[in-house]
């Protein structure tokens, strides 16, 4: 059987293909204002990859916050749509079978979800502010005049331990200021932000209980310097499986080949 | 979207809800022209002991400050507003949203009716009475006395300290009582100081009557939700639990809920719901966010019903545990009360069993009231409404989401306020809503 996953994410849309359960190809590309068409490019664009045509594929299940402008809607026609929690547990699961805590950080939204056997018992989101996701690393790393890709390395560089306090995204970007102002390193300045995140995230993740194995996922896993604070403020390891940022497309895939679930 | 049969239960509209409609306008517009039927206005809260004034006549007309706040909440253009008159004199957006609604009422000089109508000239109140129950409701009145001030009227206001506690056994301490009583007998004084009228004790033990019947009543109501189908959705109930917040005291409340409990046992005989997809209950607690009641009708997408929360079952509703363990409604006492003795030990007592008094004293006994809820009304999950515009009834609530799941009852809990629409994401909250009903299995039956 073959099926795909397509989630419509805040910043790009990401396509997982299936079959019999194996991933026959991934694509993403960023979304822009017209969602519907930036989705179908990166949809035609996994088919074409895949040698598939829209016809091949049994079943389509979007997710992410873009998701019902895929839904029922040609070229995509996906059958059905699934939130993003839903899609991180069946993703997760299905990367990493042992799974019990799901801790996703894309580029809007920061999610802790406890999972059984693929499905979820329990999850938490952020509420407003995108300080705890991706678009805030964005932003600090325009305060700092660094390439995105260049923060998590700057970090690692640091050993020291610069608090930021503030709770807004905003706000957080004056305090940088404040700290370049200072003469704070930006290598400092760097890990005083992923420190940040990862107090933002723990401090959510542990209302649900974090069980062990915890998996995280979201294009913010890619960055590495976010795993090490993060496993120091939950004091456990964290698995980060292969191409993180498809799991929650994953998820999709994974769910439309079981739609009886 | 799968197309998914579920069964449709049969569904009528409430034969008795023009009647509701009319009392609670009637309610408003009563208070309004009190003054031009020689008639006097009073001011408190909704859980004030409002039988006491109505020993000064029939002709006393009340306004409870929540309810009339949360009317404010719900016109959110007359809200926003109230929000910005009273953060334009100084008071911070984080106190209490349905007493910053009743200050930016005063402010305004504007009085709003239940169909929004507004009207020009706020009716200030003869006198004030009230009681502390929480840290909002103890400088509440303070400040609308202050703010009449500055418009020239002297509003004279007597408070009733009720910080007794919730009573953990079937003995209630004697010193407790005799603390709130005597408290009520100096009141009927100063009631009568205060207004130049002579106290009718006769009254007195009517009104009395009436909310201890009018209370129960509510609870024998809320019980009959137990039946599946429910046959009250609490966005209904909402609409009807009013009339105990506003006039729990008067014959009119005591009749309409015998009216509305005959008819509510007559939809669970026929099997009439409120929703007509109904496969999956939920409750909620404290307030809802008055502004956005439309995520009730979202939930029914999925076929979720919210068949009540300890929050609109107790806040007027009185119930107590029986022998056999259920939460039931509170039996009455054995006859009506005959001196101004009696009337007073009767509504303290009555009263002091509150269960809504729990979420100030003991979280563990909230929980387990909710608990025993979610079985006995047959509840699948829990919403929880973190509210930040009330800290009394908030207060606790994420050690209740805590016991709650302790138990293996799941729990959805989202952010929000009751009467500051700045403070509730709708589009956010209906997405997060959404994954928990998926992740509960539910799928959407209809758009």
């Amino acid at each position: 059987m073959i099926t795909a996953g397509v989630d419509v994410g805040a910043k790009f849309a990401k396509v997982v293909i299936l079959k019999d359960g194996q991933v026959l190809v991934r694509a993403k590309a960023p979304v822009g204002f017209d969602v519907l068409k930036s989705a179908s490019d990166v949809f035609e664009a996994a088919l074409k990859d895949a040698g598939l045509s829209r016809a091949d594929v049994q079943r389509v299940v979007a997710t992410g916050m873009g998701r019902n402008a895929i839904v029922h809607k040609p070229p995509i026609n996906a059958e059905e749509s699934v939130s993003e929690v839903v899609a991180d547990a069946a993703g997760a699961h299905h990367a990493i079978p042992t799974v019990r805590t799901v801790i996703d950080v894309g580029a809007e939204e920061g999610r802790g979800i406890k999972v059984e056997g693929g499905k979820v018992k329990d999850f938490v989101i952020n509420e407003r502010c995108a300080a705890g996701a991706g678009t805030f690393v964005e932003a600090m790393a325009r305060a700092l005049e660094v390439k995105v890709e260049d923060m998590g390395p700057l970090s690692l560089k640091s050993t020291n331990t610069i608090p930021m306090n503030a709770q807004c995204c905003v706000f957080a970007e004056s305090e940088v200021v404040s700290l370049i102002h200072s003469k704070v390193s930006k290598e400092d300045v760097a890990k005083a932000i992923h420190d940040a995140i990862a107090g933002r995230i723990s401090s959510m993740v542990l209302r649900i209980g974090v069980e062990k194995d915890v998996v995280l996922i979201g294009g913010v896993a890619l960055n590495p310097g976010f795993l090490p604070p993060l496993e120091k403020e939950l004091h456990t390891t964290i698995i980060v499986p292969k191409f993180p940022e498809f799991v929650s497309a994953l998820g999709a895939a994974v769910i439309a080949a079981s739609p009886t679930r | 979207m799968a197309k998914l049969e579920v069964k449709e239960y049969p569904t009528e509209p409430l034969k008795c809800w023009e009647q509701a409609k009319n009392l609670r306008k009637n309610y408003y517009e009563d208070y309004l022209r009190a003054h031009e039927k020689g008639g006097l206005r009073w001011a408190g809260g909704a859980w004030a002991f409002s039988a006491i004034p109505a020993g000064l006549g029939e002709d006393v007309y009340c306004i409870t400050g929540e309810p009339y706040g949360a009317t404010v909440a719900f016109f959110k253009d007359f809200a926003a507003k109230c929000h910005d008159a009273t953060e334009a004199a100084g008071f911070p957006r984080t106190l209490c949203a349905y007493m910053r609604n009743y200050w930016g009422s005063i402010l305004l000089d504007k009085y709003i009716l239940t169909d929004g109508a507004v009207v020009d000239g706020y009716p200030a109140p003869d006198f004030i009475w009230q009681d502390h129950i929480c840290c909002s409701h103890g400088k509440w009145y303070q400040l609308v006395r202050w703010l009449e001030k500055q418009k020239g009227k002297e509003v004279p206001m007597y408070c009733v300290d009720v910080s007794v506690g919730y009573p953990t056994d079937s003995d209630i301490e004697e010193y407790k009582i005799n603390y709130l009583v005597g408290q009520l007998n100096d009141g009927i004084e100063w009631l009568e100081k205060a207004t130049g009228r002579k106290y009718n004790d006769h009254l007195l033990c009517e009104a009395v009557w009436n909310e201890i019947k009018a209370t129960s009543l509510w609870a024998e109501i809320c019980a009959l939700n137990q039946a599946v189908p429910a046959p009250l959705d609490e966005k209904t109930m909402y609409s009807l639990y009013v009339m105990g917040t506003l006039m729990k005291h008067k014959p009119e409340c005591v009749s309409f809920y015998q009216t509305l409990r005959d008819e509510v046992e007559d939809r669970v005989k026929r099997g009439i719901a409120a929703v007509p997809n109904e496969r999956y209950r939920v409750i909620t607690d404290t307030q809802p966010p008055w502004g956005f009641l439309k995520i009730f009708r979202e939930m029914e997408k999925y076929g979720a019903v919210s068949v009540g929360s300890l929050y609109t079952f107790g806040l007027i509703g009185m119930w107590e545990y029986k022998p056999d363990g259920t939460w039931s409604p509170r039996s009455i006492p054995p006859s009506k009360p005959q001196t101004r003795e009696e009337a007073l030990r009767a509504v303290v007592e009555w009263t002091i069993h509150k269960p809504e008094w729990a979420h100030f004293y003991l979280p563990e006994l909230k929980t387990k009231m909710m608990t025993d809820i979610v079985k006995q009304w047959k509840v699948d999950a829990v919403l929880l409404h973190y509210n930040r515009g009330c800290e009394g009834l908030s207060l606790h609530i994420a050690e209740n989401r805590f016991g709650l799941i302790q138990t293996g009852v799941p729990v959805f809990p989202f952010e929000g306020n009751m009467g500051d629409e700045r403070d509730f994401d709708f589009a956010g909250t209906l997405a997060r809503l959404t994954a928990f009903f998926e992740s509960m299995g539910l799928k959407k039956l209809k758009e």
